[in-house]
């Protein structure tokens, strides 16, 4: 009975348990209702994956409307892959939240902040699970106008900024969105997916549907912080709280992938279509601007939160390198990394989260001799770190293994160097924050510190010991990947 | 029964000995070898106790004849060293001389080249300690020196046995032969730690800047090691037997005019090793057999020389030949023993010299070698005069130094009160060393012109030194610094190394100014660009996101609608 309602449970948990916390307007209350949520959300995904892996595509008819007309929740592997990573992560940090939402703001405000978290949970599940496509819309809006609040919510004075230019940016990535949605509707009559799957193909070559693309592709570009369009990210990561920093770079951009992959492969054809166009091309030159821009950025950055925010956009560039490919290894290459970044990217966030708490700044020269005063948050950092850079026996690892191996396959060899260049720079980055914490002696700042609270630090470790766990055992995750990926390739849906 | 490879006991029976104290301790150090040897004892010939590893069967426990003789040896060797030691504090010494000798036990009964090439390395490694104990400048320096050699002989065996693997797919340790390259390798690798010339400077180097019970201990096993599996892998090539007279007389003329009487036995040692490689070279039954015999022997006198040299170390604090004299007065047990020692290596008549190195000289006669005879004949003589006169008579006898030290520790007394009886055991019931031989012996020592020519020798070579000295004419015992081959890389090969880093670190640190001018040229245009405050990281309005949006839509528009035009 309840099998069979999961795929309407993975939204409608988080989605009431939001206002519930903004009706009880109590703190404590209000975690305990999002830890409950969130974590039921994860037990849905991971029951979802085995009854995909059981029965193959789940289709769900929402409120009993049957497709097209009705609103349908489409779960495959591919977006109960992304689930699992949304729900996953949401799972982890939620526990986390409680001693840093304490320290800033009073008991109201602290419901709101878990409000809104639930809020953007809801709307990124949402997004990644319902085989509508303005269902999509409406769900992308639900959460980003949530992660604007989070963003908001921040310590600093400039995170009001970061939150309006993400706004303006946001709104304008889902206009663009909403507007190839409309595009396709004109073109089709049907905005269910699978539908549209069945009947773009035969006018794909038309002007109405290649401007959809073009919308559709600027639109999702935004949302997951494609170069040149990633300049709302730096900022936004950097003045948000903690939390927010380590939730959206754990889920928010990983959705705006997923939605590309939808797209691109399962609507408009697989990956014969994909190849015809320019894309790969633009694809790859823009990867790579992105890996070498930002890590290059990062490496001079002062901020260390920035530092990593920067690295995020390198990181996706990784990911869509592997995109462009448009084969079997880069797609698996680019959804084994979606999830490891996500894990690595939020429990680096989370661990400076801790840092934060203890040291009220993020500057790298207030974090010298940090090494020896909080030496279970640096040794996490250093592990993720690592794992960032891409060193055996962590998940970054298997990542970057798959990454060269699809770039072998295709026979560029000179895109194996730069991907081993990027990793040094990554190295030179990671290092630079190692050095001041471990090699220098104890900032002013820094000497009165001591090691984080266990609440905060043991969620911060379930990341680090899964990054390590993926980095020996890959049957989650590209394991998983791989017949994804297939299914992607062949438009299967 | 119980199978189970006897150098394993050891150097897991070491692990412990950090944890334990007193007389649990020295107890159970001695069970060590003690239990290894009963246990070698009841194994059959054959292959016991296998593993797989990196897709190969490695036999970890090939028990035969060679190695079961080696094993014997090698066991009693770390017994009688374990006793001389027992005085000793240092808790590293007794951890490092146990694995030491486990390793090179392990090592003999190592059935393929694997195992042997991991055995090879740990001997190395653990027995540096050894040296390193005597915590001076001197003895790091030799002790480094000592490594860098040892392990670069296990990098030639590793080269060697991966190429031999590679041709015969095969890495069981077999007769191995110079017809290949890496039978080539191998026999250098073998040949560096068995002290070959001109790669022998490493012993001499190191053995005497050893501790005085470490000494004892690396006389026994490294070099005694590389004639098992020179034995195993290279029995009667003939190139051996040339290689092994070099070996046998050359030293002879350092041991004579060295001072250090520690370095004299290093020196007479390489030389004894020569007997055992022209044995291994000639390579018949009864050859083989004297070179394990001999190994059987050497093992016990040398020790006990080392033991007497090392006694005399601990009592005065050195072991020159012009400090010392007239110890026989305050260490008279110490003199007994030393000069039964002597007696053996010189191959007296009822010493076990006789017994083992009568059946080398006898086979190369045999074979029709006369040269090479001839010269281990003179070899025999040079054998006496500097271990079997030179050590007794400086150390204990000489002019009196005024020295009177107390008489050495009982448990070094009673090791060398063992090796004692071991010697003049072998030497008068020679069956019972030539029953555990690796092949069937029907041959006699005590024959009427056996006894009398070396009984000839010996006094020939006595009365010499006795004129020498009486006349004046043997290099007196001074201070001074011989030098040997290894003068040409301690300071010509340091020269020249010199010069090269001069040369090229002037054009190094040249090439890298300018390197470093250009990078930090990169680096501040990179920091222009990306530094916080460059276009690329900086905040940018609003509106100039937009534009870019803008900029990026109308891009894949054209693209798109290209491409279908």
């Amino acid at each position: 009975m309840i099998a069979a309602h999961l795929p309407a449970l993975q939204v409608v948990i988080p989605l009431i348990a939001a206002p519930l916390c903004a009706i009880l307007r109590r703190g404590t209350a209000a975690w305990v209702i999002a830890v409950a949520a969130n974590w039921l959300a994860f037990a849905v995904s991971i029951g979802l994956l085995f009854r995909v892996l059981d029965e193959g595509v789940i289709s769900y008819a929402m409120g009993g409307w049957a497709p097209p007309i009705g609103i349908e929740y489409r779960v495959d592997l591919i977006n109960v892959f992304v689930l699992l990573v949304v729900s996953g992560v949401g799972a982890a940090i939620i526990p986390f939240a409680r001693k840093g939402t304490e320290a800033r703001f009073d008991s109201t405000n602290q419901a709101w902040f878990y409000t809104m978290y639930l809020l953007a949970l809801t709307g990124l599940l949402g997004v990644t699970i319902t085989g509508d496509a303005f269902n999509i819309f409406v769900f992308l809006e639900i959460s980003s106008l949530a992660s604007y609040v989070m963003i908001a919510m921040g310590r600093d004075k400039r995170a009001l900024t970061a939150a309006y230019q993400y706004l303006i940016m946001g709104t304008v990535g889902a206009t663009f969105i909403v507007i190839g949605i409309g595009l396709l509707w004109a073109m089709t009559g049907t905005l269910n997916l699978y539908d549209l799957a069945q009947r773009i193909p035969d006018i794909e070559n038309t002007r109405p549907v290649l401007a959809a693309l073009a919308f559709l592709t600027v639109g999702i570009s935004l949302k997951l912080a494609l170069f040149p369009l990633h300049l709302w990210l730096p900022n936004a990561y950097a003045y948000a709280p903690a939390v927010t920093s380590a939730f959206l770079a754990g889920t928010a951009t990983k959705v705006g992938i997923y939605l590309l992959l939808r797209f691109f492969f399962t609507v408009f054809g697989g990956g014969g279509f994909f190849l015809s166009t320019p894309l790969p091309e633009m694809f790859l030159v823009l990867s790579i601007v992105a890996i070498f821009a930002a890590s290059t950025v990062a490496l001079f950055q002062n901020n260390v939160k920035r530092m990593f925010a920067y690295s995020s956009v390198a990181q996706i560039g990784f990911i869509t390198l592997g995109i462009s490919y448009a084969t079997e290894t880069g797609l698996t290459a680019a959804l084994v990394h979606l999830m490891n970044h996500a894990i690595m990217k939020a429990g680096i966030f989370m661990l400076l989260g801790c840092v934060i708490y203890r040291l009220a700044s993020m500057r790298i020269d207030d974090m010298a001799g940090i090494g020896r005063k909080m030496p279970f948050t640096m040794a996490g950092i250093v592990i993720l770190g690592l794992s960032l850079i891409g060193a055996p026996g962590t998940s970054g690892f298997i990542s970057k293994f798959w990454l060269v191996l699809a770039a072998m396959e295709n026979g560029q060899w000179w895109l194996v160097a730069l991907i081993v260049i990027a990793s040094l720079i990554t190295m030179l980055y990671v290092g630079r924050l190692v050095e001041a914490a471990y090699f220098r002696e104890p900032s002013e700042k820094a000497k009165n510190v001591r090691e984080a609270p266990l609440a905060m630090l043991i969620p911060a470790y379930v990341l680090v010991a899964a990054t390590i766990y993926l980095g020996l055992d890959t049957t989650w995750s590209a394991g998983l990947a791989q017949d994804a990926a297939a299914s992607l390739l062949s438009a299967a849906y | 029964m119980i199978e189970f490879p006897p150098g394993l006991i050891l150097i897991l029976g070491a692990l412990p000995v950090p944890f334990l104290r007193g007389p649990v301790r020295t107890i159970w150090m001695l069970a060590l070898p003690v239990a290894a040897f009963v246990l070698l004892y009841s194994l059959p010939e054959g292959n016991h106790f296998a593993i797989s590893a990196f897709g190969q069967q490695l036999e970890l426990l090939r028990v035969d004849g060679l190695s079961k003789v080696f094993g014997y040896i090698f066991l009693i060797a770390i017994f009688l060293g374990v006793i001389y030691s027992l005085h000793v504090r240092a808790i590293e010494e007794h951890v490092s001389g146990l694995v030491y000798s486990g390793a090179a036990i392990g090592a003999v009964f190592a059935g393929d080249l694997v195992s042997l090439f991991v055995y090879w390395e740990l001997t190395a490694i653990s027995s540096v300690f050894l040296i390193l104990a005597s915590r001076t400048p001197e003895a790091l320096a030799a002790g480094m020196r000592y490594l860098i050699i040892q392990v670069g002989s296990g990098v030639l065996l590793l080269a060697g046995l991966i190429m031999i693997w590679h041709e015969t797919g095969s890495i069981a340790f077999e007769h191995i032969g110079i017809e290949s390259v890496g039978g080539v390798l191998i026999l250098l690798a073998f040949g560096i730690k068995a002290a070959f010339p001109l790669l022998h400077n490493w012993l001499q180097d190191a053995y005497p800047q050893a501790t005085p019970t470490g000494t004892v201990l690396l006389s026994a096993f490294t070099t005694k090691l590389a004639i098992y599996a020179l034995a195993r892998g290279y029995a009667g090539t003939e190139e051996l037997i040339w290689i092994g007279a070099v070996m046998a007389a050359f030293p002879i003329f350092f041991a004579v005019i060295e001072n250090d009487l520690r370095r004299v036995l290093a020196y007479s040692l390489n030389n004894q090793l020569g007997f055992m490689v022209v044995g291994i070279g000639i390579g018949t039954e009864l050859a083989l057999n004297g070179a394990a015999a001999h190994a059987f022997a050497h093992i016990i006198y040398k020790a006990l020389l080392f033991m007497s040299m090392g006694a005399v170390l601990h009592r005065t604090g050195t072991v020159l030949a012009s400090e010392l004299g007239g110890l026989y007065k305050s260490m008279p047990f110490t003199t007994v023993f030393c000069i039964i020692g002597a007696a053996s290596i010189s191959a007296f008549p009822l010493f076990s010299g006789f017994i083992s190195k009568s059946m080398i000289l006898s086979a190369a006669a045999h074979e029709g070698h006369y040269f090479v005879w001839g010269v281990l004949l003179f070899a025999s003589a040079g054998v006496f005069h500097h271990s079997g006169i030179k050590i007794p008579f400086f150390a204990f006898f000489a002019h009196d130094s005024g020295k009177r030290p107390k008489e050495a520790p009982l448990n070094m007394l009673i090791a060398m009160a063992l090796a004692s009886a071991l010697c003049i055991g072998i030497g008068v019931w020679p069956s019972a060393l030539y029953a555990i031989l690796p092949f069937h012996v029907d041959y006699v020592p005590y024959t009427d012109s056996h006894v009398l020519s070396q009984v000839q020798l010996l006094f020939f070579s006595a009365l010499a030194f006795t004129v020498l000295m009486r006349t004046g004419l043997y290099p007196p015992e001074l201070r001074s610094t011989n030098l040997d081959s290894d003068w040409l890389y301690r300071r010509v090969g340091r020269s020249i190394l010199q010069y090269c880093v001069q040369t090229v670190g002037s054009m190094h640190s040249g090439i890298y100014d300018l390197v470093v001018r250009r990078c930090k040229r990169f680096v501040e245009q990179l920091y222009r660009h990306h530094g916080p405050h460059g276009i690329i990281a900086r905040t940018w309005p609003t509106g100039s996101m937009v534009l870019w949006v803008a900029i990026l839509l109308v891009t894949y528009l054209a693209l798109y609608f290209i491409d279908i035009f």
